[in-house]
């Protein structure tokens, strides 16, 4: 019998509240962080709307000498993982450090930093360039950082799977709570708010240019016109459970179940297998399909996508036979962040016994999903699946069980 | 050793001095450099005008030209290497189910060159910082994320398994193959086609590795620019290459009577958490990755016939990994020889952990150990045999080999023959 691995600590940034407490308040009642971007003027471009993080000034956490070398994506994830080992009651500083290690995902690394060092290149020229380009940027720096700053030197790891990555990070986490590190922070956080990654995401063809945010990112609806960007994610604090209960610490839940499959080549004409990671996922965590209370789907509110993943749900769970909700709606699509960030919410949900809304979305008839739209649903949650899918065709599934 | 062993049962190789692993070899045990000054953009601007670039045509190696214009050229690279591995390994993918066999790619920087490029032209020059939309390509996004090389790998394949680009820095090769690993041992899959790409010879790279003068400024001397454990070494020469391989659980491939390289028997990473950049002397996180990954393989360091150092080419990395190998192989760290395929290839980031472990394995294959090239006059705080200059016959049954990477990421691992380390 493989190790119970459990959260104990949760770190929450996004754009409808920093901090878990704040971000669950906002959330339970269905309260977005998506608004027309602020970060720099989007007139020009055909996309406009955003789920930005207002209010969060780095220096107010963050020692000045880390500031000039970090991205926003950066600042984000060491406050996240501050808060995490706080709310888990873990001192760092107190433990072996080879007892503790990072396992984060990254989507595109940290563009916006990225932007800067390539526009002092090309306007004027190489030696203009920071150092701290060596490393600020790419898609290690988050682990690299957090393992830093809390002396963490056990086995780290950096997944990149696009939107899929915020769970494999975390079944990656899991493996080495497993594996005998009995401390591993994990989650995600992107942030690619700039005009240069701006740019690069319209190029997904999957990014909505409707330009009213209480109508723009509509999964299962027969609007869905693509999802809106967002930035910000979560940090989890992962423990074994006997050691978690053994040092007295509040367990939020398992990490009890996890699958990854891929999906064949568009054109090839064989079926997405979506299906076979929720169902690796289930299995994994010894619970049918009846034991779950909630799904927080991908939702990518892109036609195609939409009716894929309502298919494998409907094919697991039986038509309208679970509830169904896409929190992401209020803070848009944080990439590699969002997988993280949900796990998070089905961790507040599960305290609170409520379904954190769909917001904005009509549900499509078509669609056959018991979803939670437009207000949040008071019940039970002892068993919840998240679903998250990367662009490519990664399809990941985890399941989340309530402490005892 | 208790449950699923995994065996590398394909390779193939695609780093500087030549396409394809015979070429690599022959580099490698001729002692030659493929170091030169760079040809791909002017380097006349810049600190460090030196690199390891590959002659690499996409479309004679069986790229369509839509896939050459979607990928970036470590995208390329992956998918050439990874064909080549599983056309090497003699296995028949659907002999699998596809969602059993999954793909994990390692990359430190993505799809650099490709934004690089890209961000000249939307951005017109560095001018604009709102830069102009209508002049993205529409496969910007593949750039955007890297992942994009690990779905293009494994529509090369056909693999609908697990699947993930494992990004820890210049500790992504070792780090990849080491996650493909503990898929098939955990029971997640029985074939991972996994390796490492980096192309990131471009102008950002250069320019950031000359701020903190990482890299080596000789030029007047390209081919004899990279000179690991050597009293006059000055930096690293960047690189770029890919390596992939098969990886399958021992008894299946047994069945089917696959050649078997080597067992993958031991692999562990830790970190330093001390500094993004920098290392301290005494070398003891990476000592303790080595340690563990001994443990794991149930080897002791006097099984250990060869170690293949990171061996970057800085003073600092050559140090610390000196220290290391002192450390956790204590006496026999003077017996074993040691040495650093960077001499020749380069440094390509996040792919040389995987050519890297090719050219272990190749080593078990030859029972030859490649030299350290350029190597005259050893940095006398690096005294141990760091077969200088020309391979070594060698019987060599058991391998380390080790990485280290910006982020502060240490890794080993063991490769050894499987009757070796049968308990």
């Amino acid at each position: 019998m493989s190790t119970s691995v459990v959260v104990t600590g949760l770190g929450v940034v996004a754009p409808n509240g920093l901090g878990a407490e704040e971000y669950w308040s906002a959330a339970r009642v269905g309260k977005s962080g998506i608004g027309r971007l602020t970060r720099f003027d989007p007139t020009q471009y055909p996309a406009r709307l955003a789920g930005e993080i207002h209010g969060f000034e780095a220096e107010e956490y963050l020692p000045s000498k880390l500031l000039p070398q970090t991205d926003r994506m950066t600042r984000l994830a060491l406050v996240a993982a501050d808060w995490a080992l706080e709310d888990a009651g873990v001192r760092p500083q107190e433990l072996p450090a080879f007892d503790m290690g990072v396992v984060t995902s990254s989507a595109s690394g940290g563009f916006e930093f990225g932007q800067r060092e390539l526009e002092r290149l090309w306007s004027q020229g190489s030696e203009y360039v920071s150092a701290y380009q060596s490393f600020a940027w790419f898609y290690a720096v988050n682990s690299g950082q957090i393992s830093i700053r809390h002396g963490m030197k056990g086995p780290s790891g950096v997944v990149v799977s696009e939107q899929a990555g915020g769970l494999d990070c975390l079944a990656q986490a899991r493996r080495q709570v497993r594996k005998g590190t009995p401390l591993v922070v994990s989650g995600a956080v992107d942030a690619s708010l700039c005009p240069w990654g701006w740019v690069a995401q319209m190029t997904s063809g999957r990014v909505t240019t409707s330009e009213d945010p209480a109508g723009a990112y509509v999964p299962f609806d027969d609007r869905a016109s693509g999802h809106v960007p967002g930035e910000g994610g979560a940090l989890l604090v992962l423990e074994g459970k006997e050691a978690a209960r053994a040092r007295g610490a509040k367990v939020y839940g398992e990490i009890a179940g996890y699958g990854a499959t891929f999906d064949p080549k568009p054109g090839s004409g064989r079926p997405s297998t979506l299906r076979k990671a929720i169902e690796t996922a289930l299995a994994d965590a010894g619970v049918e399909a009846r034991d779950v209370d909630v799904v927080f789907a991908d939702g990518a509110a892109v036609p195609e996508l939409d009716r894929i993943e309502a298919e494998a749900l409907n094919e697991v769970f039986g038509t309208g036979q679970v509830a169904v909700t896409v929190p992401k709606t209020m803070t848009g699509a944080l990439y590699s962040a969002a997988g993280a960030l949900d796990v998070a919410t089905v961790l507040l949900a599960m305290e609170e016994g409520l379904i954190p809304p769909t917001m904005n979305t009509e549900p499509a008839e078509r669609y056959g999903l018991d979803l939670v739209a437009g207000h949040p649903r008071t019940t039970e949650v002892r068993t919840a699946l998240v679903v998250a899918r990367g662009q490519g065709g990664f399809n990941s599934a985890l399941v989340v069980r309530a402490a005892d | 050793m208790t449950g699923r062993r995994v065996v590398i049962t394909g390779l193939e190789v695609l780093a500087p001095g030549g396409v394809g692993t015979d070429a690599f070899w022959s580099l490698l045990s001729e002692g030659r450099t493929a170091t030169r000054g760079i040809t791909f953009f002017d380097p006349s601007p810049f600190r460090s005008r030196v690199a390891a670039e590959i002659d690499f045509d996409p479309e004679a190696h069986g790229l369509s030209p839509q896939e050459i214009r979607r990928m970036d050229r470590a995208g390329q690279f992956a998918v050439v290497a990874a064909r080549g591995a599983v056309a090497d390994s003699g296995l028949d993918l659907t002999d699998h189910e596809a969602h059993r066999v999954g793909v994990t790619v390692g990359t430190a920087v993505g799809a650099t060159m490709g934004l690089d490029q890209e961000y000249r032209v939307v951005s017109d020059g560095g001018r604009l910082n709102l830069v102009d939309h209508h002049y993205a390509v529409p496969h910007l996004h593949n750039y955007l994320v890297p992942s994009s090389f690990a779905a293009e790998v494994a529509w090369a394949v056909g693999a609908e398994g697990a699947n993930a680009v494992v990004s820890t820095g210049c500790t992504s090769g070792i780090d990849s193959v080491g996650y493909a690993v503990e898929l098939i041992r955990e029971g997640t899959a029985d074939v991972m086609v996994a390796g490492a790409t980096d192309a990131p010879i471009s102008p950002i790279t250069m320019a950031c590795f000359d701020a903190i003068r990482a890299t080596t400024p000789r030029h007047d001397e390209p081919e004899r620019a990279s000179r690991p454990f050597d009293s006059t070494r000055n930096g690293f020469v960047l690189g770029e290459g890919s390596a992939f391989f098969v990886l399958e659980e021992l008894e299946s491939a047994r069945r089917r009577g696959a050649r078997i390289y080597a067992e993958i028997a031991g692999y562990a990473t830790r970190s330093n958490a001390y500094h993004m950049t920098g290392l301290r002397p005494d070398g003891a996180e990476m000592a303790e990755a080595i340690r563990v990954s001994l443990d794991e393989a149930r080897l002791n360091p006097e099984d250990i016939d060869y170690v293949n150092a990171h061996g970057s080419g800085t003073k600092q990395n050559d140090r610390h990994e000196t220290a290391a190998f002192k450390k956790s192989l204590g006496e026999h760290a003077y017996r074993t020889p040691v040495s650093s395929i960077k001499s020749m290839v380069g440094h390509s980031l996040g792919a040389i952990g995987a050519i890297e472990i090719a050219a272990s394995t190749l080593a078990m294959t030859h029972h030859v150990v490649p030299p350290t090239a350029n190597l005259h006059a050893p940095d006398p705080e690096c005294d141990l045999d760091y077969v200088p200059l020309t391979a070594r016959e060698h019987r060599t049954d058991a391998v380390l080999t080790v990485g280290s990477g910006f982020g502060g990421f240490q890794s080993a691992m063991v490769l050894a023959r499987p009757e070796r380390t049968a308990a």
